[in-house]
């Protein structure tokens, strides 16, 4: 179990088969078969060919459209944006160097001499193209914003259409040269290079459908891999890109993605070697996995699941009232008892893996606020009764709404028994089916608490602070301070130690204020068999394939 | 026959037509749409997704708008698979619903009616406890739990067919077994039944009397009538295993239309909810009405009145 907890501590994860887990860079040499990494070697397989579930048929695999994870997993590994992360670090990829000018607000990117897969030259034309094609309206992404996060110069007016897309930031010099210009100094800008909606499509292959990124016949792309066969419904297939620039060291010749639905015939499936990378484990099955199973793999993801609390209803505008209910719930319990895959259970809303700009955990820097994992009954009940409702007297059913699946409710059951046994305060949970529950919450039609999960788009903590800014289309409880808000819009015009200073004040108000109901940080479950070795996530939980060798594992 | 079968397929157009109306309406009446998302999105990509797939027109105006395409094959483009049509969604995933469908029917009419007619034939024997039993139990579990059974055991244990998927011919074992099971027993059950009620007819008795063998007495009299009530559950049961089980389908990762018919339902996909719906009933409504013509062929007491 500890060491289950130190995996999900590390940022990226690189597995080395038998040899034991660390991350490696050692690439194979043309023509040998045994080739030594860290402190083992390994023997080859003779057939290349990953077999990795994606749980769906993901609803496309156009970089400026896909929206959704495994869309993203299969883009990740298709194309090529100017930078990729690799063992936390952003590498040059397309782009072989860059440069930033003084003020921060201008990048000029080198591209490498590289080809897409029917062997035309990748220009910054393609990049220009697909930037201005994911940040334009009429393509209705629904990742646009992604544009605007980023900063780059005009996004925003651009997608409320005060301004054309002629005028965003982003422009080809000439063939190999890429200028973008930002509207402000962007620390994570980088990082988002690597993003799917900023890798290069050909605007001679792509339609505003995205219906040609599953067809072999226009799917031409600049990454590793190539699509090569879609089976609706059923298979993925993508093979080795021999045009790719760095194609001689790509081990992998093929990589068949499935699309199984059922966690428990795609577990079935791993346990009988059908499958090389399975994330669809049945819950029950995981506590046992973890314990006894070394290819299991907890690793971390940025995100948070939570209850947002309405602070449009009245008694719960005190937030002694909020934190109380916060304090009641034992987090530890909820994850151990509960959800049971490997979360991490909350003290805040901030991941514990969040960096700051110096690389040195967010959450860490700013401390727990008080806060455990653990209920502190004492304090709650405190302040509950400062606020007026002593042993939960006086204060109304509470309600908890959230969307109808078995793993929410049995947290929801849990929150509720804890709220009453430690406060006394009564709770009703009430379900709704997944979009109608979009609908309510997003209109803020919710009585108390509403179930809620985010992900971050990057690894920094505005992608996390920003959604409780009170104009952020995702704020559902409507929380609005206008400190909390000036401190937030500070560390956007800011950089570095000075805009880390405005983040950790805004997060220290938003912990002040409490208005959500932390339970837990997500976690990336996943299983690998040990026959493949070198792949790695990334922070934003993609899959890369780019370094996987499949090899031999003697009994 | 010929103006009785017009008459049927004039009125299988109407009845395809209010599915259409009815399903249309409804889909519209719950909450949500097709871009609820959990990422609230903005207004500005709000109104371009309406825009691009003409959800800000008016209600009847979208409604006038597809039904005219209907009219003319064309169901739509999904909104949430990002540029494919309805048409290639039923064209490429239909297949392998009907291929697992079909050979479920012949697995469950080989099966279900020889032992029906078995059991009936060997009336409170042993062998009839037996039949009746697994009949009974094949009727009550779910073929969830079926399926499910068969992977873990066959599957996952024994590795005897692969967990899921239709690579192999082995692949069909499974999903071909849960699909057919609750029919086969209802089928066996609903035989025996009906062949017991026929065997006590007078015309029966009659035959025997005259000297006919018994087993020319069932093959070419009995049977006949005893299958009337089988081929009314047989028809509408083909019309729902070939279009394909949701859970079947899951289990076995089978990639047929069952997956994306719930899907489309929660994702709000109206085209597609739409699309599939209306195939769904057409197949539903030409079952029923060849089973109506094969009445009378086996019975000759039904007469088409034109």
């Amino acid at each position: 179990m500890k060491k289950k907890l130190i995996l999900a501590l590390a940022t990226v994860m690189a597995c080395v088969s038998f040899a034991g887990c660390g991350s490696s860079t050692a690439s194979s040499a043309e023509g040998t078969s045994t080739e030594v990494v860290s402190d083992g070697e390994y023997t080859l397989a003779a057939e290349q060919t990953l077999k990795v579930n994606l749980g769906a048929d993901p609803l496309t695999l156009d970089p400026q459209l896909n929206s959704a994870a495994d869309g993203s997993h299969v883009i990740n590994n298709a194309y090529e944006g100017l930078l990729r992360e690799k063992d936390g670090e952003m590498v040059p990829a397309i782009a072989e160097s860059y440069t930033v000018s003084e003020d921060g607000l201008v990048y000029t990117f080198q591209l490498r001499e590289a080809k897409w897969s029917d062997g035309q030259a990748v220009t910054a034309g393609d990049f220009e193209f697909a930037w201005k094609r994911g940040a334009d309206p009429k393509t209705a992404s629904e990742y646009m914003y992604i544009f605007e996060s980023a900063n780059i110069l005009n996004a925003k007016e651009i997608g409320t259409g005060e301004k054309s897309i002629d005028e965003l930031g982003v422009k080809a010099i000439d063939d190999k040269t890429l200028e973008v210009t930002l509207s402000v100094p962007t620390d994570f800008f980088t990082q988002l290079c690597a993003y799917p909606s900023m890798m290069p499509v050909r605007a001679d292959m792509v339609d505003n459908e995205g219906g040609w990124a599953k067809d072999p016949a226009k799917a031409i792309s600049n990454g590793p891999f190539v699509l090569s066969e879609y089976k609706m419904g059923d298979q993925l297939i993508y093979v080795k890109n021999e045009n790719y620039w760095n194609a001689e060291n790509i081990t992998l010749d093929k990589i068949v993605y499935y699309m199984i639905v059922d966690e428990s015939t795609s577990h079935t499936k791993y346990t009988a070697g059908e499958l090389d990378i399975n994330e669809f484990i049945p819950l029950d099955e995981m506590p046992k996995l973890i314990a006894e199973d070394p290819t299991f793999y907890i690793l971390p993801k940025i995100g948070t699941y939570y209850y947002a609390f309405n602070m449009n209803t009245p008694e719960l505008q005190d937030a002694r009232v909020r934190k109380a209910l916060a304090l009641a719930v034992d987090k530890e319990q909820i994850v151990n008892e509960v959800a049971r895959a490997g979360e991490i259970a909350a003290t805040g809303f901030m991941p514990n893996n969040v960096l700051d700009h110096e690389g040195n955990y967010f959450a860490e820097q700013s401390g727990d606020y008080g806060l455990s994992t653990k209920a502190n009954v004492e304090e709650a009940k405190a302040l509950l009764a400062e606020a007026g409702y002593p042993d939960g007297q006086g204060l109304p059913e509470i309600e908890i709404l959230y969307n109808t699946s078995e793993k929410h409710k049995q947290i929801a059951e849990a929150i509720q028994e804890m709220l009453k046994q430690n406060l006394g305060v009564t709770v009703k949970l009430t379900n709704q089916e997944w979009a109608v529950f979009q609908e309510t919450t997003n209109n803020n039609q919710f009585n108390h608490m509403a179930r809620r999960g985010w992900i971050g788009d990057y690894n920094d903590p505005q992608t996390m602070l920003e959604i409780f800014e009170s104009t952020n289309g995702q704020n559902i409880g409507r929380y609005s301070n206008a400190e909390f808000d000036n401190a937030m819009a500070l560390a956007r015009q800011t950089t570095g130690a000075e805009r880390m200073e405005h983040l950790h004040e805004a997060h220290d108000i938003l912990m002040e204020d409490m208005p959500m109901l932390p339970i837990f940080y997500y976690s990336y479950p996943i299983m690998v068999q040990d026959t493949v070795v070198d792949w790695a996530m990334t922070s934003t939980s993609k899959m890369w394939f780019g370094d996987v060798k499949m090899v031999v594992v003697e009994e | 026959m010929i103006k009785y079968s017009l008459k049927r397929i004039v009125s299988m157009v109407i009845t395809l037509f209010l599915v259409a109306t009815i399903t249309f309406v409804l889909m519209h009446s719950i909450p949500g749409g097709p871009f609820t998302s959990e990422r609230n999105l903005t207004p500005e990509i709000e109104q371009a997704l309406k825009e691009k797939y003409n959800l800000d027109a008016p209600l009847y105006e979208q409604y006038f708008d597809y039904m005219q395409d209907l009219a003319q094959g064309d169901l739509g483009v999904s909104y949430k698979k990002k540029g494919v049509t309805v048409n290639d969604i039923i064209a490429q995933t239909f297949p392998a619903s009907a291929q697992i469908g079909a050979l479920a029917v012949v697995f469950i009419l080989l099966i279900g009616i020889p032992l029906g007619i078995l059991s009936a034939l060997k009336q409170n024997s042993a062998i009839d406890y037996v039949i009746m039993i697994i009949a009974t139990i094949g009727v009550t579990i779910p073929s969830f739990v079926v399926g499910t059974f068969i992977i873990y055991i066959f599957a996952g244990k024994l590795a005897w067919i692969p967990a899921g998927g239709l690579e192999s011919w082995k692949g069909y074992i499974g999903p071909v077994i849960a699909l057919a099971g609750f029919s086969v027993a209802y089928v066996t059950r609903l035989t025996r039944s009906s062949m017991l009620e026929v065997l006590r007819q007078d015309y029966v008795r009659t035959a025997r009397a005259n000297g006919l063998s018994k087993w020319s007495v069932i093959g070419k009299h009995a049977l006949k009538n005893a299958l009337i009530p089988v081929v009314t559950y047989v028809g509408p049961m083909i019309a729902s295993i070939l279009t394909g089980s949701f859970v079947v389908e899951k289990i076995f990762a089978i990639p047929g239309m069952g997956k994306y018919f719930v899907e489309s339902v929660t994702n709000r996909d109206y085209t597609v909810l739409m699309g599939i719906t209306i195939f769904y009933a057409a197949i539903y409504i030409i079952m029923v009405f060849i089973v109506d013509i094969a009445y009378g062929l086996i019975d000759p007491r039904i007469k088409f009145r034109d």
